[in-house]
Order: structure tokens, then C-alpha cells, then sequence
């Protein structure tokens, strides 16, 4: 078998492995929580004849490991069930949740993965001079401030005061694409300014390494422009840790948006996944862990396979 | 001869009838002069409102957790949504009197025991089938019944009986209860069709507006019902967005995302006020911010140590700190100016050092410090009011040791459970509600505990008694009672905070809850 194939082969397994942990681990995790989903529907108005009620409809009667891995069946076979608390189905209401997820991590994504490499590049170019300087002190600020007080800011100045954006990025099915990216507009500068700094800084570390390797003392002697030699010889060389440092903020902006989603009420899965574990609503929480957890993995190890690639001598094993 | 009343106000409302003529078509109905005159003067009102346009409320207690049915409703945005495509029997209106919806009228046999709801005909519900007497029944037995998980099963319990005889609905009740009507004015309480029984989630009622969109935890929309028996209900269509987060609901108004929000922050409220095109209306309500003894766990079954407790809380500095004057000091009962049958001669307990010390003293407390519990969740402000208590209690020589739980199941393992907690109470529309709801010795919220054989007479009397004098006189001892002897520390009454865009008009008073009760999207209409 191609040596790739089987890397990825073992992967993915190690990948449904990790996958069944975590679902235990989630499930013990809101077991140990205080109080159940009825008590938590109900809230201050819970009467013991109505939590009995409830927990006797909702099947919480059930010792716990038989109602984990009747979950689990469910799951085995692609059917998440239905949410505790209202009842909605689950693969429907997380795949719209998902699907806005995705949309705000993408568009962001795409403004900030080649605006951070790009100003990497031109940190290098201009290693210690004003430019450097500027952008390292930028960009490690905007990663300083705590992600809600940006989002707050920017909410007065650009939402209320201009008026240029809405301060609340509410999307749904019957907007244009447009609408729906000028409504994003906000929470996508947000997570621009949190993810740019980690990755540029990566980028350039990355290259500057390369840098005092004897090839790009030949590429320099050979008369090659500065941002040649970069983009040519440095860049591939450096791939593997800035499609890692990549990865991981793209994983990020799936599963750590949780902050810029409340502060934009933006209903994407972050928000979703709180609501149900504040609910205790434990059949959502496991199939949004699932989902995280799947995003985390994937992601991971889509990094490895790239650095693997990129790296003859990985790519060859003795 | 309701129907034909009806019939004409629709037709003023619409413009389509002169005064003269209404008067003249609703004597002939048998309506005296003094009625049909304020029947026309409410049909007319309703046709000064501008009709149309899209309302947008950004409400805070909204999850995607969150179903229709209104056996659930506990939070914010699903007692809106209830609002919109829901009626219950009867309403309370802003000044404390029972208002018809889907009934018409109510009338009691001289015990209070048997109650008679004639109901509104030709009332349509959202799905085309028309509302009957039997979905009214099956509507009441699915919020009663032993399977019932409804939150307002607690007010249902005392119903013995029920029948429908022609276009009446009559309860029979175990115990007698003046304030029925009151009970069924309950917002979870709204009348589907078969009661719900068949799909109690589906959003299928009577109200102004029918269910477009429901998006847990997103948003909810609404679309006007062509064939609403009522003539208020002046948008084409009304959005209510959940906005948890109080910056962003506040960002939102401000910058014309929505026109209405609910639970202002007292602090931002100040600043609000100032801002362009909206108005900040603070409501004084019934609902109160509590510390609770339980009366039944050492110290605080010592009514010395309760009272020493009482007399060591400053209330003005509460309201003044906490809610930043939007709200009116408390007097350890449960109850305000805001109930009907209110006394207001019961003494303001006030901030008395000397007498706290007094009372620690006698009580005989060996001077270890005393456990209070309290969370954000407990009620905004709810840590800073805590450390408040401590230091003015400290002041008379009372150690406080404030404990900070988790919001997080704050709920259901601190309130009702720890001796000694900080939590809140809504209020009720009555004063018998919010006793029995709490105070009776056998009530499932009796949170401090409270087991007094002479307050529970007097409750259980004052529900039979129909003279009015006589029950004020009842529920004022029965004030006296709780405020002295009781385990409610109760510093102040917190007023509903809304911020409404200056683009709407109609605002009113209404103490019964936020956002006018509930029914701005009825009773407002843009400018």
C-alpha cells in the first residue's frame, strides 16, 4: 500500500477512536453536572409533580450507561435523535447551526489566511525595519485585547455610531448573499484581528528560518529578488509549519468562536451548543462534541498530510 | 347578540359606521347608552392606529432550547411568543380588572366555588378549524391533568371539575377562590385546538399573528392572521429576535435593528435615556429581589436572628445601588402598591442598627458567621447587592460570609435547597397568587419555609371571601404576618426596564409584565 494511504488509513482510524472517547467523555462530563434537563426546563417553576412527569416522558428514569449507548446506536447509524427540550430534530436544527458555523469561519478564513501569509512575507522582506515593526505590533495587539471588547468597539463606532454595518449579525434563509455578508461584516474583523496575529508571526518565523539556509545565500548570489528568493525558495520550505499554525486557527474559527457569536448573536453552533448545556440537554451536546471534535481531528490531520507532501523526506521514509 | 356587537365595532373600527349609527344599531341590541358609547370610543381608538409596517423585538431569554408549547414557556421570548399566536379565556388589564378575550364574560356562584366562562363565537384558529368549548376543556386538562409538565400547574391543582354546556365553560373548584378569573389569565393557559393534545408545539392558536418562522434561539417570526376575531394587532408582521447579550440588544435599538427591548440594565438605562430616537419606560412592577431564610433551619428558625437580619439591610441603598432607582424599596412581604387590596399602612421597615443589635443579641447566636448564597443568576446585581448586606450588616455587629455559587444550576441546587440564598420572585397579578404560590405552608415554592397555621386560615378565608373590605383586612394581617414573623428579606421591587424606538406610538402603563404584559404587538402601532 502507498505509504500516504495507509498514513492516512491509520489516521482516520485513530480519528473514529478519539471520536468515541470524547463522546464518553462528554456524556460523563454532563452527568457530573448538578441537576438534569427537567429540572433545568422547568427552572424556578418546577413543582415535584411536574419534574416526575417530565423525567418519566423524557426517559431519564433509564439507568445512564443504557441510555449512552442507545445514543451511541443511534449515532453508529447516522440518527442523532431528537433534542430533549423541544423536541426538534437534531440533525436538522445542528445543520443549519453548522452550516451558519461554517459560513462565518470560511468568509473569515478568507480574509485573514492570505492577509496574514501576505503580511508574513512582507514582515520578512522588511525584517526590523518600520514595516516589520508595525505589523508585529498591530497585529500582536489586536490578538491582546479580549475578542468581546473588539467586537464591542467595533459594534459602537462602526454599528451604532457609522452606521456602516449592523451591530447584530443575524442571518437567515432569506437574505441574499449580500445581506448576509454585510451582516457578517463585523464579526468577520473580529475574528480577523484574533487569528491574524498567530499565523503571520508563524509565517514569518517560519521563513526567516529557512532564510539562513545555504540555498538562499546561492538564490541571493544567483541575483534573484528579495520577494523572489521568498516566494520561490523560502516559502515551500516553510510550508509544513504555517499549514499547521493554519490549521489550527481554522479549527478555531469552527470551534472557539463561542465569544464573537454571543457578543453578534450570530446563530451559528457555538451558541447552540451553551443553550443545550445549560439544558442539560445531553443527546445535542454529544452530537455537537461529535461535530467539534470530527472539525478538530479532520483538520489536524489534513496538517499533517500537507506537511508530509510538502517534505520529500517525509514523503520517502527510510 | 355578542356576535352582532361584534360585528358592528368591527365595522367602526374599519371606519365603515358612524357614531350615531353604532349607537343607534347597539341600543337596538339591548346595549345601554353608557356602554355602547365606550364600545365605540375603543373601536374608534383602534381605528386611529396606522396599520402595517414590520415590528422587530430583540428580547433577551431566548435558547435554542426553547418549543412553543406553552406548557414550557419559562423564559422571555417563548412567553412573547405565546403573546403573539396564543389567547387565554381572560387578560388582566393595566389596571388590575379582568378583560375578556376568549371569553366574553365570567360570572362565579355566590361561594366562588363554581365558576362560568361564556366564551367569544365564530372564533377561528390559525389552522381554519373554529375555536369550541371543547378545545377550551382540552386545553385546561392538558395544563391539569396528572401527565401535565405545565408551568402553570401549580395555579391549575385546586380545579375539582370541569364541563362545556353550549357556549359556556364552567370550573368546579375543590377550595373556593375569589380570584379565579385571575388564575386563568396565566400566559401559559392559551387555548389550542383539542387543547393541545394532538401537537401541543405546533404554534396553532387564536392571537393576531400565526407562526411564520420558528427558529429556536434565532428568531421567531410572525405574519397577521387574516381572520382575528379581535381588532387589535396593527403590524403585518412581527419578528422577535433572541438577543441574549444586553450590549448587543442595546446596540441593536440604538442602531435601528429593532424597535423594542426588553430587560434594560439599570445602569445603561440612565445612559439610554439620552440617546436619540429612543425612550427608555420603566415600568414599577410586581416583581421583587428576595434573600430567603428557610424558618425551619438553625439559626434562622430563631425569629430574632430573622429580624435582626431585617433590620440590618439599608433597602434605600439597594435601590439606589443596585437598581439605580429604577425600582421602590421593599417591606419583607411580597407584596407592593402594584396588588390590588394593598393596605399601605403596614410601617416601612427601615435600616435600624440599633435594633438588629438588639435582636442579634437575643437571639443568642454564638457570632459564627452566617452563610448567604448568591450567584449573578440570582437577579442582576445579586453579588453587589450581597456584599451591600454584608457590610451593613457588619456595621450592627452581624457576620455575613457571602458563598458565590455558579449560575449554572443555580436553580435547582441553591434556591429551595441552601438555608440562606439571594433569588427573585416575578409577582403574580394577585395577592392570593403570590401568597399561595409561596407562603402557604404546603405550597411546592414555599422557599423560606413558612409554616403558620394563623397566616393559612387567614389565606384559606380570604379566597372564599367575596366582600372586598373584608379581604383587604385579611390580606393586611396576613401582611403583618409574613413581614414580621417570615423568612423573606425582601429590600426592594424592581421596575420592568424597556426601551422602545421613538418610530412607535401607544406606549401604556402596564404593571402585569414586561413590555406592556406582553402586548405591545397588539396594543402599539408606528407612527
Amino acid at each position: 500500500m502507498h505509504p500516504i494511504l495507509k498514513l492516512v488509513s491509520q489516521r482516520l482510524a485513530l480519528g473514529l477512536l478519539l471520536l468515541l472517547a470524547a463522546s464518553a467523555l462528554i456524556f460523563v462530563g454532563t452527568q457530573i453536572l448538578p441537576g438534569d434537563v427537567a429540572q433545568s426546563i422547568l427552572g424556578q417553576s418546577a413543582t415535584p409533580e411536574a419534574l416526575a412527569n417530565l423525567r418519566r416522558d423524557l426517559g431519564l428514569n433509564e439507568p445512564a450507561l443504557s441510555r449512552y449507548f442507545s445514543w451511541l446506536g443511534g449515532a453508529v447509524q447516522g440518527d442523532l435523535g431528537t433534542a430533549l427540550t423541544n423536541g426538534q430534530d437534531i440533525a436538522t436544527s445542528m445543520g443549519k447551526r453548522l452550516g451558519n458555523t461554517l459560513f462565518l469561519a470560511f468568509w473569515a478564513a478568507v480574509v485573514s489566511v492570505p492577509l496574514a501569509i501576505f503580511l508574513g512575507l512582507v514582515a520578512v522582506r522588511y525584517k526590523d525595519r518600520w514595516p516589520d515593526k508595525m505589523i508585529s505590533a498591530v497585529t500582536l495587539t489586536s490578538i491582546s485585547i479580549p475578542e468581546f471588547l473588539i467586537g464591542y468597539v467595533l459594534m459602537y463606532f462602526i454599528g451604532v455610531k457609522l452606521g456602516w454595518a449592523p451591530s447584530v449579525a443575524m442571518i437567515n434563509d432569506s437574505m441574499t448573499l449580500g445581506q448576509k455578508l454585510q451582516a457578517i461584516a463585523l464579526p468577520v474583523t473580529v475574528l480577523t484581528l484574533v487569528v491574524l496575529a498567530h499565523m503571520m508571526r508563524m509565517t514569518r518565523a517560519a521563513i526567516l528560518n529557512v532564510m539562513q539556509s545555504a540555498y538562499i545565500e546561492t538564490a541571493e548570489l544567483k541575483g534573484l529578488s528579495s520577494f523572489q528568493v521568498i516566494a520561490r525558495h523560502a516559502f515551500p520550505n516553510a510550508i509544513a509549519p504555517i499549514v499547521n499554525v493554519v490549521m489550527l486557527n481554522l479549527a478555531y474559527l469552527v470551534v472557539g468562536v463561542v465569544v464573537v457569536e454571543v457578543v453578534f448573536v450570530y446563530p451559528g453552533m457555538g451558541q447552540y451548543l451553551v443553550d443545550h448545556v445549560a439544558k442539560r440537554d445531553v443527546p445535542v451536546v454529544q452530537a455537537c462534541g461529535l461535530v467539534f471534535a470530527a472539525v478538530y481531528i479532520g483538520l489536524n490531520m489534513i496538517a499533517d498530510i500537507v506537511s508530509i507532501l510538502a517534505n520529500p523526506r517525509l514523503r520517502h521514509p527510510k | 347578540m355578542q356576535d352582532q356587537l361584534d360585528y358592528l365595532a368591527k365595522r367602526a373600527s374599519a371606519g365603515k359606521l358612524s357614531r350615531r349609527d353604532f349607537m343607534g344599531k347597539a341600543s337596538a341590541l339591548g346595549v345601554s347608552a353608557a356602554a355602547a358609547s365606550t364600545m365605540f370610543a375603543t373601536a374608534a381608538k383602534a381605528a386611529s392606529h396606522k396599520k402595517g409596517g414590520d415590528l422587530k423585538i430583540g428580547s433577551t431569554g431566548g435558547e435554542s432550547t426553547n418549543s412553543l408549547d406553552p406548557a414550557t414557556y419559562a423564559s422571555q421570548v417563548p412567553y412573547h411568543n405565546g403573546r403573539q399566536f396564543g389567547d387565554t379565556l381572560v387578560e388582566v388589564s393595566p389596571n388590575g380588572e379582568i378583560e375578556p378575550r376568549l371569553a366574553t364574560s365570567v360570572e362565579s356562584t355566590p361561594d366562588a366555588k363554581t365558576w362560568m366562562f361564556k366564551l367569544r363565537q365564530g372564533v377561528e384558529f390559525h389552522n381554519g378549524k373554529t375555536m369550541t368549548g371543547e378545545d377550551v376543556m382540552k386545553t385546561m386538562e392538558r395544563h391539569s391533568n396528572e401527565d401535565s409538565k405545565s408551568g402553570a400547574l401549580g395555579v391549575m391543582k385546586n380545579i375539582e371539575s370541569m364541563k362545556v354546556e353550549g357556549d359556556t365553560f364552567s370550573v368546579t373548584l375543590k377550595n373556593a377562590n375569589a380570584d379565579l378569573p385571575y388564575l386563568m389569565a396565566d400566559y401559559h393557559l392559551i387555548v389550542q385546538p383539542n387543547g393541545g393534545m394532538d401537537d401541543p408545539a405546533a404554534g396553532i392558536g387564536t392571537g393576531p399573528y400565526k407562526v411564520e418562522v420558528d427558529e429556536p434561539g434565532v428568531r421567531h417570526m410572525y405574519s397577521k392572521f387574516a381572520n382575528y376575531w379581535g381588532d387589535d394587532g396593527h403590524f403585518d408582521s412581527v419578528e422577535i429576535l433572541a438577543i441574549n447579550d444586553a450590549t448587543a440588544r442595546t446596540a441593536a435599538l440604538q442602531s435601528g435593528q429593532v424597535h423594542l427591548i426588553n430587560r434594560l440594565e439599570p445602569k445603561i438605562a440612565g445612559l439610554l435615556s439620552r440617546a436619540p430616537g429612543v425612550t427608555v419606560q420603566s415600568t414599577p412592577g410586581r416583581g421583587h429581589y428576595v434573600f430567603i431564610m428557610h424558618t425551619n433551619t438553625a439559626p434562622f428558625d430563631s425569629k430574632e436572628l430573622r429580624l435582626a437580619l431585617k433590620y440590618a439591610i439599608n433597602r434605600e441603598e439597594m435601590v439606589e445601588k443596585i437598581l439605580r432607582g429604577y425600582g421602590s424599596v421593599g417591606n419583607d412581604m411580597p407584596i407592593n402598591a402594584a396588588y390590588p387590596l394593598f393596605d399601605s399602612s403596614i410601617p416601612q421597615r427601615t435600616y435600624d442598627m440599633e435594633k438588629a443589635k438588639e435582636h442579634y443579641a437575643k437571639s443568642g447566636h454564638d457570632g459564627s458567621p452566617i452563610i448567604l448564597r448568591t450567584a449573578d443568576g440570582a437577579f442582576p446585581g445579586a453579588v453587589e447587592a450581597a456584599q451591600l448586606f454584608q457590610q451593613s450588616a457588619a456595621a450592627a455587629g452581624i457576620p455575613l460570609e457571602i458563598k458565590r455559587e455558579p449560575n449554572d444550576g443555580y436553580w435547582s441546587e441553591v434556591w429551595n435547597k441552601q438555608p440562606f440564598c439571594a433569588s427573585y420572585w416575578g409577582g403574580r397579578p394577585v395577592q392570593d397568587q403570590m401568597y399561595s404560590t409561596a407562603y402557604l405552608s404546603s405550597a411546592d415554592w414555599n422557599d423560606t419555609k413558612f409554616n403558620n397555621p394563623e397566616f393559612d386560615a387567614k389565606l384559606l378565608a380570604a379566597k372564599a371571601e367575596l366582600d372586598l373590605e373584608k379581604r383587604k383586612a385579611l390580606y393586611s394581617e396576613m401582611g403583618h404576618i409574613v413581614r414580621d414573623e417570615g423568612g423573606l428579606i425582601c429590600p426592594m421591587f424592581n421596575d420592568f426596564i424597556d426601551g422602545v424606538s421613538d418610530k412607535l406610538v401607544g406606549w401604556e402603563t402596564d404593571p402585569n409584565g414586561e413590555l406592556m404584559n406582553g402586548q405591545v404587538t397588539r396594543k402599539l402601532s408606528f407612527a
